[in-house]
């Protein structure tokens, strides 16, 4: 589904600085950097650009993962046999996701089980967005509409992202991501013209995700410890105060045309700006949520390590029977 | 693994496509396509690897889609305002035609209330019946005097055959891989293996629909399927539990303790917002 300004800060990796002894590796790195190439799996690449690109796919990818929970709480009961079916494909969308970005980072020298291990240990992030709880029927619908909204605004620069397998994995991820965000904006859109319960349902589900939305575009760019590096590295390439902006401005005339209200008392259009001016975001309650105080980051996670645990013996099961067929060869062969 | 070609249209008579005729079937076939779907989209989220997620979405999806088709056109030769949400979300269990089979979680015998972890062993063996099941009964209806039914039956031949290919590929990978997964599948063998005497049931709904041309009389299909089961089984190295006793009679209306939690989960969010367009 979706990630955020990537690149949740990990204690265990600082950022790097962007000077270094400069060689002719180096020097390629940096001139292909500068005139706004592809870097490629087999190209030379300094180790902290290696590393920053694991944490962000890894964390892009455990996000898409984590993010099928939230939405899966609501396929059992979806109201219709057409919502329930966008609802699985959509969910199914965000695995697939999963799957080409762990591919992708594996391009770079980590496998999926290290970073499945990263995940169930706690060690790596994922977005926070996934640990507040979808309460009702509608929240489908506003998770369609502004956490996808909001993951595309920071998605479409990654198309343009320098390393090439995760340029070329967004390309297709934000294909799929758009289609959700009309589908869910699209539901919303029904339920507003149906009965004072289901309108009711959508605002109490914008109330409880507009701000958590706007956080998701990560913190100022003043106190965000990655940006200045990876903008030079082609890694990031709009800042986290710019794509929120460009958020706010896109959504709040779809508000308008949905009939529900943004909760914010400080929203309004600055037309010196020509912008919409907006309140201010909680970050004490994001870092807390972050830090794994969350309603539901528990509960995420568990059930994460929960289902790889569970699977254990289906996928020793997979390798035992491939491990027999291959012996079958061998002797059939000798 | 292929479905028994005949080219011959299926027997009987009086083929009336167009009128209330084989409701009662399309029903059957539908319940049959929302309930395995539900039940196979609970895995979404909590499959053992990333890929049978995706692998069990598919199929959920496919079950739904089929689903949506037949109540569909059940709804059109109904009328009176029936939908395919009507059909899905405003009857109760015991107007519900699917096979017992369908409705069991994904555990051993448990009572209704009973709460378990999700075994695969017991969703890949249930597809694999099913699928085995459907591959016949879809090529069967391909050549139904319903030309409605025999497009849907076309399209969701396609996915059966995949439904089948899939499961009856981790039968053999559970069967033949580790101790505790051959353990594992051959108790989920051995628990769900008397629920398919039920396909063999004779029912109301298909007598009808055989006797007008629109059905297929399912206990021809029996030995094509007890082929295609053996051949899995003896492959996966699991063997076929002697059945005696109960006979399911899901396709009847009289259900396990299971479908009434199924479709009260399913249901209730519907049934709270009569008349609401979603």
């Amino acid at each position: 589904m979706y990630t955020q300004a990537m690149d949740i800060p990990d204690a265990a990796t600082k950022p790097a600085g962007v000077s270094r002894t400069p060689d002719a590796q180096d020097a390629a790195f940096e001139a292909r950097i500068d005139a706004d190439g592809r870097i490629e799996p087999q190209d030379w690449m300094p180790e902290a650009y290696r590393k920053t690109l694991v944490r962000q796919i890894s964390q892009h990818a455990h996000s898409e993962i984590v993010g099928m929970l939230p939405e899966g709480n609501w396929i059992s009961r979806a109201p219709s046999l057409k919502r329930k079916a966008i609802l699985i494909a959509k969910v199914q969308d965000e695995g697939g996701h999963g799957l080409y970005l762990y591919s992708a980072a594996e391009t770079l020298g980590t496998s999926r089980d290290q970073m499945l291990d990263a995940l169930h240990s706690g060690k790596a992030k994922y977005s926070s967005i996934f640990n507040y709880p979808t309460l009702s029927w509608a929240d489908v619908g506003v998770i369609g509409w502004l956490v996808d909204g909001a993951a595309i605004m920071n998605q479409i620069p990654l198309c343009r992202c320098s390393y090439g397998p995760y340029a070329r994995a967004m390309v297709r991820v934000c294909k799929e991501e758009s289609f959700h965000q009309r589908q869910g904006y699209e539901a919303l859109l029904v339920m507003m013209k149906g009965s004072d319960a289901q309108k009711a349902m959508v605002q109490d589900a914008v109330n409880r995700w507009w701000w958590k939305c706007l956080a998701m575009f990560g913190p100022p760019d003043a106190d965000s410890p990655h940006s200045a590096q990876g903008l030079r590295w082609g890694i990031k390439r709009i800042g986290n105060d710019e794509l929120r902006q460009k958020f706010v401005d896109a959504t709040v005339p779809q508000a308008e045309v949905l009939g529900v209200t943004l909760p914010d008392p400080d929203l309004k259009w600055n037309e010196a700006r020509q912008h919409y001016d907006y309140g201010q975001i909680d970050w004490a309650e994001f870092w807390a949520t972050v830090e794994g105080d969350g309603p539901c980051n528990r509960e995420r996670l568990a059930t994460r390590v929960k289902a790889h645990r569970d699977g254990e013996w289906v996928r020793d099961a997979a390798l035992a029977h491939a491990r027999k067929q291959q012996q079958r060869k061998n002797k059939e062969a000798a | 693994m292929n479905a028994t070609q005949a080219s011959a249209p299926l027997g009987g008579s009086a083929p009336n496509a167009a009128g209330s005729v084989g409701v009662a079937y399309l029903l059957h076939l539908a319940d049959n396509a929302v309930v395995l779907g539900q039940r196979n989209a609970e895995w979404c989220g909590h499959g053992p690897i990333l890929e049978e997620d995706i692998a069990l979405a598919n199929v959920s999806l496919d079950h739904i889609g089929q689903a949506r088709l037949l109540y569909q056109l059940a709804a059109a030769r109904m009328g009176g305002g029936a939908s395919e949400d009507s059909l899905a979300y405003f009857r109760d269990e015991t107007a519900f035609r699917n096979y017992t089979l369908l409705e069991l979680p994904h555990h051993g015998p448990l009572v209704g209330y009973a709460a378990s972890d999700r075994d695969y062993a017991v969703t890949i063996v249930r597809n694999f019946f099913y699928g085995a099941l459907m591959v016949l009964v879809w090529d069967a209806l391909t050549r139904s005097a319903d030309t409605d039914l025999a497009a849907i039956a076309a399209k969701s031949l396609k996915e059966a055959r995949y439904h089948l290919h899939h499961a009856a590929d981790w039968v053999v990978r559970l069967g033949d891989g580790t101790d505790e997964s051959h353990a594992r599948a051959q108790a989920a063998v051995d628990h769900l293996f008397r629920y398919t005497e039920e396909f063999w049931l004779p029912s109301p709904a298909e007598t009808e629909a055989v006797a007008s041309g629109i059905g297929v009389e399912v206990a021809s299909l029996r030995a094509a399927w007890d082929a295609l089961v053996d051949e899995t089984l003896a492959e996966a190295t699991l063997s076929r539990p002697a059945v005696r006793g109960y006979v399911p009679e899901g396709k009847l209306g009289r259900h396990s303790e299971h479908l009434g939690y199924l479709l009260g989960e399913m249901q209730g969010l519907a049934r709270a917002h009569p008349g609401a367009t979603w």
